[in-house]
């Protein structure tokens, strides 16, 4: 299954590796990691999308938190939560298939941000869902490129990761 | 500047302080925490240090002869002490020969500091001379690591450095200090006290968790105690062995655990695991509540976890590392705590209980514990008239000789196993193996590194002779501190362990695993300065044995030579499960 981790973590040289390290030494799954300081600077924040049994993440969660760097972990799925990713994608927009990739754009929220004579960027933010949709949705032969920032998350109401 | 500086901060300099420079902040560091032994290897990156230690006399520097026996020694000083033993290795194949140590450590959860020389800050990422990614390399083989680029944050990674070790589940810490770091200067501080926000290891178990456990233990009609490794590190053995008497089950010990209970206790089973006695490993199998004490359910003790699995078992485990949990094997009362204090309270709660364990059941219990015990599974055939020294018999004999009370470490391989059968430990700490990572070589180093722990005490190293070679240039370290270790060499001229699967399950194709051209291990003993003996007779064991023992202040390299044909049982085969062992007399 599905799991969205997040991670506060002390803002040091090599903390980012140490976790990191640990996935891949212990062969667990990253879909996507993101991370940035928080307001108080000498803290990072991390989000990792993973996936696998109940028993692997558990194994995930206690290692994660057993990393000396490692302020705090919660296992976002576990509540309600917010999910969102950033997309940037540079699409071919030429011809009869400039309007159509300006409606799907719109279907989706999507912002140009970038025009020329033949292709359009596309910001899209959503969860990650989404984004794979837009990708389903357009013919394969007219991405010319994107990029995405794995997803961010954030527990829903009161629920709050600090320390 | 990270948040404990701001709390514990290196403080302006008020009238009469002076600068140090790095060197001597390490020195008054290791000082504070009255470290007694240093084991290094001088090179480049460490001059500054090195040049502080020829000018003090608070602790004592042991040159080893290579850096990797340097880490081993000092590990071997934590594991035979309640003490954390310390190493300085040079930057890039100093610490790169100290990696195999670091992670033999780590593997056991050993609590040691290894402090490293780096490159100069301004030279780091330019391909340097003996310049390595030390953080980099090490970082999956320490608890913690750290990279000090400012002799301002010297004082208190020392200081976290010892912490992080000593603490929770213990390990060893590394901390890499470039040479202008070592140079430079600032006012010293030592924090008395630290506390970290990213790191507090818990220690006091749910004590609603223990009334099940003990509520658990005490209805058991078959119950049994597994203790590993955790409960000689939080020195829990007294606590132990209270609460097995209490309680009146079997009890096992790991290899890790070996002395953590009583051998020559009744309830002392023997050790359980792939080379583990029969009805140690039956009682594990047929238990009805199973507690499991500072141990971690490993493949070479519980085998197969699909085959382990019981339905209706109980199982408590107790354990400082939450990941230690549930991780090979799903439990039922998971405790979270120093075993020491989880023990202590269970032994309070049955005190204070008004229950009883069940002498009937547990009556019947023990008569099928004697009924695996009568298979009598570590019995081994003697030598017949001129034939070849037995491995078991020489273990044997040195436990009669030394009174079963000497600190015993050994190499790994089939001795290991011989050791950890036939030489049966009363208290901890006098066992000393490279469990986890199984690495061949530490047994010269690890008796180095116990007998500087403990002076008085017999040491002897139980090895091979594939074992010894991977680190027998410390020979000359033993010289030139006088350490009188005795070396016991079972010498079967072939990789035991490796011959011994070949013979099993490899059909006898025997790849590389017999020992040619072997030095005369005598000659090379006296070479380094010290007295070898060779024993070819079994009649001549137990005198040679006692002749060695009377040379209190020499080492001696015996070299007996014993009977390779022989194997070590019981035996349960890779992926097998704990009753499917096979015996000796089956064969």
């Amino acid at each position: 299954m599905r799991h969205i981790l997040s991670i506060l973590l002390e803002n040091e040289p090599g903390a980012l590796a140490r976790v990191v390290g640990l996935f891949a030494a212990r062969a667990y799954n990253i879909d996507s990691l993101s991370v940035a300081t928080t307001e108080d600077t000498t803290m990072s924040r991390m989000t990792i999308v993973t996936h696998g049994s109940d028993d692997i993440i558990e194994q995930i969660t206690k290692q994660l938190n057993k990393l000396i760097e490692v302020v705090k972990v919660v296992d976002l799925t576990d509540g309600y939560h917010i999910e969102r990713e950033l997309m940037l994608v540079k699409v071919r927009a030429a011809g009869k298939d400039r309007d159509e990739m300006k409606r799907l754009s719109d279907i989706f929220r999507g912002r140009i941000l970038d025009v020329t004579d033949k292709s359009y960027t596309i910001e899209l933010t959503g969860d990650s869902d989404k984004l794979d949709a837009f990708i389903a949705a357009i013919e394969p032969g007219t991405i010319l490129e994107t990029v995405r920032t794995g997803a961010s998350g954030i527990g829903r109401g009161e629920r709050i990761l600090k320390i | 500047m990270s948040h404990e500086t701001a709390l514990h901060g290196q403080l302006p300099l008020t009238h009469g302080q002076t600068h140090l420079t790095g060197a001597e902040i390490i020195m008054r560091c290791l000082a504070e925490e009255k470290v007694e032994f240093v084991f290094g290897y001088p090179g480049g990156a460490v001059l500054n240090i090195y040049d502080e230690i020829f000018k003090q006399d608070k602790f004592k520097h042991v040159l080893v002869r290579h850096e990797q026996a340097a880490v081993h020694a000092a590990d071997a000083y934590s594991r035979s002490s309640q003490k954390i033993g310390v190493c300085l290795v040079t930057s890039g194949p100093g610490v790169t020969n100290a990696v195999t140590g670091i992670a033999t450590a780590y593997m056991d959860s050993i609590p040691m500091i290894i402090i490293s020389g780096q490159v100069p800050t301004h030279a780091i990422g330019q391909d340097a001379f003996q310049e390595c990614d030390t953080v980099g390399i090490t970082r999956p083989c320490v608890k913690h690591n750290f990279l000090v680029k400012d002799v301002k944050d010297l004082a208190l990674t020392m200081k976290k450095a010892f912490f992080i070790a000593s603490t929770g589940r213990p390990g060893p810490v590394l901390v890499d200090i470039p040479k202008d770091v070592t140079a430079n200067k600032c006012a010293f501080d030592y924090p008395k006290e630290i506390s970290m926000r990213s790191y507090n290891p818990s220690g006091k178990g749910h004590s609603g968790q223990i009334k099940k456990a003990v509520q658990l233990l005490l209805e058991a009609k078959k119950p049994m105690i597994y203790a590993g490794g955790g409960v000689v590190l939080n020195d829990a053995s007294a606590q132990l062995t209270k609460l097995v008497r209490m309680l009146g089950s079997p009890c096992t010990n790991t290899l890790m655990g070996l002395g953590g209970f009583p051998a020559s206790d009744p309830q002392f089973v023997g050790m359980l695991g792939m080379h583990g006695t029969y009805e140690a490993n039956m009682a594990m199998q047929d238990c009805d509540v199973l507690l499991a004490v500072g141990a971690r359910f490993d493949d070479r003790v519980i085998g197969n976890p699909g085959h382990f699995f019981r339905d209706g078992r109980k199982i408590i485990h107790i354990d400082i590392d939450p990941s230690s949990i549930s991780k090979r094997v799903k439990v039922d009362v998971p405790i979270v705590g120093y075993v020491r204090d989880v023990l202590s309270e269970m032994i309070n709660l049955i005190e204070a209980s008004d229950k009883k364990p069940d002498a009937t059941a547990l009556k019947g219990w023990w008569t099928t514990i004697k009924e695996w015990q009568s298979k009598k599974c570590l019995a081994f055939k003697p030598t017949v008239g001129d034939g070849r020294i037995k491995p078991q018999a020489v273990v044997q004999a040195l436990w009669n000789v030394t009174g079963g009370d000497a600190i015993i470490t050994s190499d790994v391989g089939q001795h290991q196993m011989w050791a950890a059968q036939y030489y049966p430990f009363d208290k901890p700490r006098r066992w000393i193996n490279s469990g986890g990572l199984g690495t061949m070589g530490v047994g010269i180093p690890y008796a180095m590194g116990a007998q500087l722990a403990n002076p008085d005490a017999t040491v002897a190293c139980i090895t091979g002779e594939g074992s010894v070679q991977m680190c027998i240039q410390e020979l000359s370290t033993c010289k030139q501190y006088h350490i009188p270790m005795k070396i016991i060499n079972l010498n079967n001229r072939s990789l035991g362990m490796v011959r011994q699967w070949q013979e099993f399950f490899y059909g006898n194709r025997y790849a590389e695993s017999y020992m040619d051209a072997l030095p005369d291990f005598v000659k090379l003993a006296e070479a380094y300065g010290h007295i070898g003996m060779k024993i070819e007779k079994a009649g001549d064991v137990e005198g040679a044995l006692k002749e060695a023992m009377k040379l209190k202040d020499r080492l001696v390299f015996m070299d007996f030579i014993t009977d390779e044909t022989e194997n070590v049982f019981p035996m349960i085969p890779g992926g097998k499960g704990l009753s499917e062992m096979i015996l000796a007399e089956e064969l």
